[in-house]
C-alpha cells in the first residue's frame, strides 16, 4: 500500500469526545470509504490538540490547514471541496473573534502564537501508534546518542548544564536527582514514571501520553541509562485507558525495534519498562506511597530519609520523574543543556504545560515558555474572560496550591516568584475563576478533596483537615464565628509543621491563600452572613429585590423550574417551593437584584 | 493453585470463576500483583463481593486482612454491587466553577442517589471523579463509555432519561 498522501490529525482528546469526535469520525470514514480516497486520506486520532475550546478539531497535515467545530452535517462538503477537489474549506477554519478573520493555518491563531512546542512537540503531528513515525522526527536519537556516545557522568552533566526541573509540582533539579541515584551503587536500580496525574483540575500528562507515548519512553531509557537500572515501570492513572492502551503499544513496537529489552541498539546495555496501573488513590502521587503501591500495598507514604535515590522501589535506589519531565529529555541530549536552558529565568528553565480552564475563553492545554507572565497567559493565550464577567483569581498547583489575585498577575512564571505569592507552580493546573467565584467556597472544595483524600496515617492531617473542613463548611453555611478565621490560621500552620508527607504539608495552602488575598470576603460571610458572589446557598435568600429589579424577565425566561412569575412591566418573584436552588437565576440577573 | 471451594454467589458464574482462577494463577507468582489481580477480577464480576475477596486472597496466598485492607484503601475498588449505567460525574476543579454541584443535587432530587450510591433498581450508580481531561467543556460526565459536555442540571436529566 501507498503511504497516505494526506493524513487527517483528528483530536480524540477527552474534550473532543464530548462535542462528537467519534460521530464524526464514523461519517468522515464513511465518506472517504465511498469517494475511494481512504488509500490517501488517512484519519489518525490524536491526544488532545489543546485548543479544546473550539472542539473537535483536526489538523490537515502536511498542508497544516486547521479545521475546528467540526460535526457530522460538514462531512459530505469537507471531504468533496478539500480531499476530492483540493480546496481547503474557509467556513471550517478558525474565526479571531475581534477582526472576523479567517485563519487556516494553525500556527498563525493566536492562542498558538506564544506558545513553545518542545514537551508537546509532536502534539497532532503523528500517528502515535506508528514507531516510525516518532522515529522520522528525531526520536530516538537522544537515545542512542546517551548509549553509544555518552558516559553516564556526561549525561547528567547535560541534564544539570539544562537547568530542567521536576514538572510533577516539587519542581526538584533532574540532574541532581538522576546524579543522587547514580553514584548509590546496587545491582538492581529503577526508573519509574510517575503517571498518576493527581491534581482533579490538570490533563498534561495523559495529552502527552496520547499524542507521543514513545517520548515518555525515550526520556525514561536515557534515565536509565545514567543511573544504570535495567527495568522501569510506568504508574498510570487507570482512568486513562487510551493513555494505558498507546503506552502498551508503544512498549511493544520499542522492544520489536530493539530499543527495550536486552541489548538496546546493539550496546550490551540493557532495560525494559512496564506499565502498572493506579486504583485511584490521590496519595499515590507521593513517590513512597507509589512505590508501596507498585509493591502491591495501600499506597501509604513512609517518612523520607532515606530518600528514594538511596531506598526505592523494593528498597533498591530508585529515579521517580514525571511524564512532562521524561519528555524533554530526549530533546535536551540531542540538542544540548545549553539550548535547553536558553529560554526561561535564572532560575526556571525551559517550558511548562499548562491546562488551562475555568472561567477563560480559550480553554485548553497551553506549552508556554518559563518567565512569560501570567497576564499573558490569561488574556493573550486564554482570550481573557467570557461574558463581559470580572476576573478575580487564578488557581495554580490545585490541592497543594494556591490563588493570585488580579494585582500579581504580571508576575512570571517562575518556581521561586510564584511561591512567593503563596501559590505554586504546581504540576499545570491552571484553573480562571471570575466574579461569581466564592473564594471561601473554593478553599472549601480544596479541603473537601483533600479530607477525602488523606490516607490517614498521621493525626495532624487527618484530623487537621477534617477541622479546617468542619469549619469551613460552618462558614460556608452561615454558622461563622469571629474566632474560626484564627482557628483556620492556627490548625494549618500545625499540619504544615507536623504532617508526615506532601499531601498534608501543602493542605492548607488553599486556605492560607484565600485568606491571604480574600479576607473580605471570610469577613462577609462571618459577619454579615453574606456570600458576595452569591454561592453559597444557605446565605442566599432567594427573592428578588423590588428596588433593584428592572422587570426585564431574564432570570424568567432561563429558570428550569419555572419557579419564577414574571409579566412585562412587572418585579419578577420566585416561588420557594419550586425553585430548587440552582443560581441560574444568579447568574442571568445583570442588575444583582436576586438577594 | 490453592484449592478452596467456589463460594455460591448470584452475580458470579461457574464461567466467571474459571476465568478469575487464570487470573489468580498468572498473577500469583508476580510480587505486588495483588491490586491488579483485585482489579481485573473486579473488570470480570462487576464488583468485588466480600466472598470473591476472600477468596482471591486465598488464591494469591495473602491474608484475607490485608486483602480487604487494600480493597478499602483504593477508589477504584467496589463491594457493592453497580447499576446498569455508570455516571461517572466529573468533581475536578474547573467542573466545580462551572457549577457541578447544583447538578449533582439535581441528580440526587431525580434519582435518590448521591456520591458512590446505586439507584434501587440498579439502573444507575454515580461515581464522582476527578478531571475527565475535557475541563474545556466544563461540566462534564461521563455515562457508561459516552462523554457529555456544557451540561446544565436539565440537560443531564434529559440524557440520563435515554439510559434504561
Ligand atoms: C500528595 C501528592 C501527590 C502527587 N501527585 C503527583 C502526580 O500526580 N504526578 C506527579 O508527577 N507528581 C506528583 N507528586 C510529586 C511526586 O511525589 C514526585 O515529586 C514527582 O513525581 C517527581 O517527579 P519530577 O521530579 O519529575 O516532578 C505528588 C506529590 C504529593 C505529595
Ligand atoms: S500527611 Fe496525610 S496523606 Fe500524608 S501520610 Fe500523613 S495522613 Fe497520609
Ligand atoms: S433578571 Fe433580575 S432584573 Fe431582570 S427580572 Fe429577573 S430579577 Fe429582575
Ligand atoms: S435558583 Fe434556579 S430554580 Fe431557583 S429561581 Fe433561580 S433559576 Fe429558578
Ligand atoms: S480535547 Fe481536542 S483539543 Fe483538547
Ligand atoms: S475538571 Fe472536570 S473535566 Fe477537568
Amino acid at each position: 500500500m501507498n503511504e497516505p498522501r494526506t493524513q487527517l490529525m483528528l483530536c480524540g482528546g477527552s474534550g473532543c469526545h464530548s462535542t462528537g469526535t467519534r460521530a464524526f469520525r464514523e461519517a468522515l470514514q464513511k465518506e472517504l470509504e465511498s469517494q475511494g480516497l481512504v488509500e490517501e486520506v488517512k484519519i489518525i486520532e490524536t491526544g488532545c490538540n489543546g485548543f479544546c475550546a473550539v472542539g473537535p478539531v483536526m489538523l490537515v497535515q502536511p498542508e497544516g490547514i486547521f479545521y475546528q467545530n467540526l460535526r457530522t452535517k460538514h462531512v459530505t462538503h469537507l471531504v468533496e471541496e478539500h480531499f476530492l477537489k483540493g480546496r481547503p474549506v474557509p467556513k471550517l477554519f478558525y474565526v479571531e473573534p475581534a477582526s472576523k478573520e479567517t485563519i487556516p493555518n494553525m500556527e498563525e491563531i493566536p492562542f498558538f502564537q506564544h506558545q513553545v512546542f518542545w514537551a508537546m512537540r509532536n502534539k497532532s503531528a503523528l500517528d502515535p501508534e506508528v514507531i516510525d513515525e516518532y522515529i522520522a522526527r528525531d526520536g530516538y536519537f537522544g537515545a542512542a546518542k546517551a548509549i553509544n556516545e555518552m558516559s553516564a557522568d556526561q549525561i547528567i552533566e547535560e541534564m544539570k548544564i539544562s537547568g530542567l526541573r521536576g514538572r510533577g509540582g516539587a519542581g526538584f533539579p533532574t540532574g541532581l536527582k538522576w546524579e543522587f541515584a547514580s553514584k548509590n551503587s546496587s545491582d538492581i536500580k529503577y526508573v519509574l514514571c510517575n503517571a498518576d496525574e493527581g491534581d482533579p483540575g490538570a490533563f498534561m500528562d495523559r495529552s502527552i501520553l496520547e499524542a507521543d507515548p514513545h517520548a515518555v519512553l525515550e526520556g525514561m531509557i536515557i534515565a536509565a541509562r545514567a543511573i544504570n537500572s535495567h527495568q522501569g515501570y510506568i504508574y498510570a492513572r487507570t482512568e486513562y485507558p487510551l493513555a494505558i492502551r498507546r503506552l502498551g503499544i508503544a512498549i511493544q513496537q520499542a522492544r520489536e525495534y530493539g530499543l527495550l529489552g536486552k541489548d538496546i541498539l546493539g550496546s550490551d546495555f540493557d532495560f525494559d519498562i512496564d506499565i502498572y496501573q493506579g486504583a485511584g488513590a490521590f496519595v499515590c502521587g507521593e513517590e513512597t506511597a507509589l512505590m508501596r503501591s507498585i509493591e502491591g500495598k495501600r499506597g501509604m507514604p513512609r517518612p523520607r530519609p532515606p530518600f528514594p535515590a538511596l531506598r526505592g522501589l523494593w528498597e533498591k535506589p530508585t529515579v521517580l520523574n514525571n511524564v512532562e519531565t521524561f519528555s524533554n529529555v530526549s530533546q535536551i541530549i540531542l540538542n544540548g543543556g545549553q539550548w535547553y536552558a536558553s529560554i526561561g529565568t535564572e532560575t526556571s528553565k525551559g517550558t511548562k504545560v499548562f491546562a488551562l480552564s475555568g472561567d477563560v475563553a480559550n480553554i485548553g492545554l497551553v506549552e508556554v515558555p518559563m518567565g512569560i507572565s501570567l497576564r499573558t497567559i490569561i488574556y493573550d493565550i486564554g482570550g481573557g474572560i467570557p461574558n463581559k464577567k470580572k476576573f478575580k483569581a487564578v488557581q495554580l498547583g490545585g490541592p497543594s496550591g494556591g490563588c493570585v489575585p488580579e494585582e500579581y498577575l504580571d508576575t512570571p512564571v517562575d518556581y521561586e516568584e510564584i511561591v512567593k505569592l503563596g501559590a505554586i507552580m504546581g504540576s499545570g493546573g491552571m484553573i480562571i475563576m471570575d466574579e461569581n467565584t466564592c473564594m471561601v467556597d473554593m478553599a472549601r472544595f480544596f479541603m473537601d478533596f483533600i479530607q477525602d483524600e488523606s490516607c490517614g496515617k498521621c493525626t495532624p492531617c487527618r484530623e487537621g483537615t477534617r477541622r479546617l473542613l468542619q469549619i469551613l463548611e460552618n462558614i460556608c453555611n452561615g454558622k461563622g464565628k469571629a474566632e474560626d478565621l484564627v482557628a483556620l490560621d492556627q490548625i494549618s500552620d500545625v499540619i504544615k509543621a507536623s504532617a508526615l508527607c506532601g499531601l498534608g504539608q501543602t493542605a492548607p495552602n488553599p486556605v492560607l491563600s484565600t485568606l491571604r488575598y480574600f479576607m473580605d470576603e471570610y469577613h462577609a460571610h462571618v459577619y454579615e452572613k453574606k456570600c458576595p458572589a452569591k454561592r453559597c446557598v444557605a446565605l442566599l435568600k432567594f427573592e428578588i429585590d423590588p428596588n433593584l429589579c428592572t422587570k426585564c424577565g431574564i432570570c424568567f425566561r432561563n429558570c428550569p423550574s419555572n419557579a419564577i412569575s414574571w409579566k412585562k412591566k412587572e418585579v419578577a418573584k420566585i416561588d420557594k417551593e419550586k425553585c430548587t436552588q440552582c443560581l441560574t437565576c444568579y447568574e442571568k440577573c445583570k442588575f444583582k437584584a436576586i438577594l | 493453585m490453592a484449592h478452596v471451594e467456589r463460594p455460591q454467589h448470584p452475580d458470579i458464574s461457574n464461567d466467571m470463576f474459571d476465568k478469575i482462577d487464570e487470573i489468580i494463577a498468572v498473577n500469583r507468582p508476580r510480587p505486588g500483583s495483588i491490586i491488579t489481580a483485585l482489579r481485573e477480577c473486579q473488570d470480570m464480576a462487576g464488583y468485588l463481593p466480600v466472598e470473591l475477596i476472600d477468596y482471591i486472597s486465598h488464591g494469591m496466598n495473602i491474608a484475607p486482612s490485608e486483602v480487604f485492607g487494600i480493597a478499602s484503601f483504593y477508589a477504584l475498588f467496589s463491594m457493592e454491587p453497580k447499576g446498569r449505567h455508570t455516571i461517572k460525574m466529573c468533581l475536578g476543579t474547573a467542573c466545580y466553577v462551572k457549577g457541578v454541584k447544583q447538578i449533582m443535587s439535581r441528580i440526587h432530587l431525580e434519582y435518590g442517589i448521591g456520591d458512590s450510591e446505586t439507584t434501587e433498581d440498579r439502573r444507575f450508580s454515580l461515581e464522582a471523579v476527578r478531571c475527565l481531561g475535557a475541563c474545556g467543556l466544563a461540566p462534564v460526565m461521563i455515562v457508561d463509555k459516552d462523554t457529555y459536555g456544557a451540561l446544565s442540571s436539565d440537560r443531564a436529566v434529559e440524557i440520563l432519561e435515554k439510559y434504561e
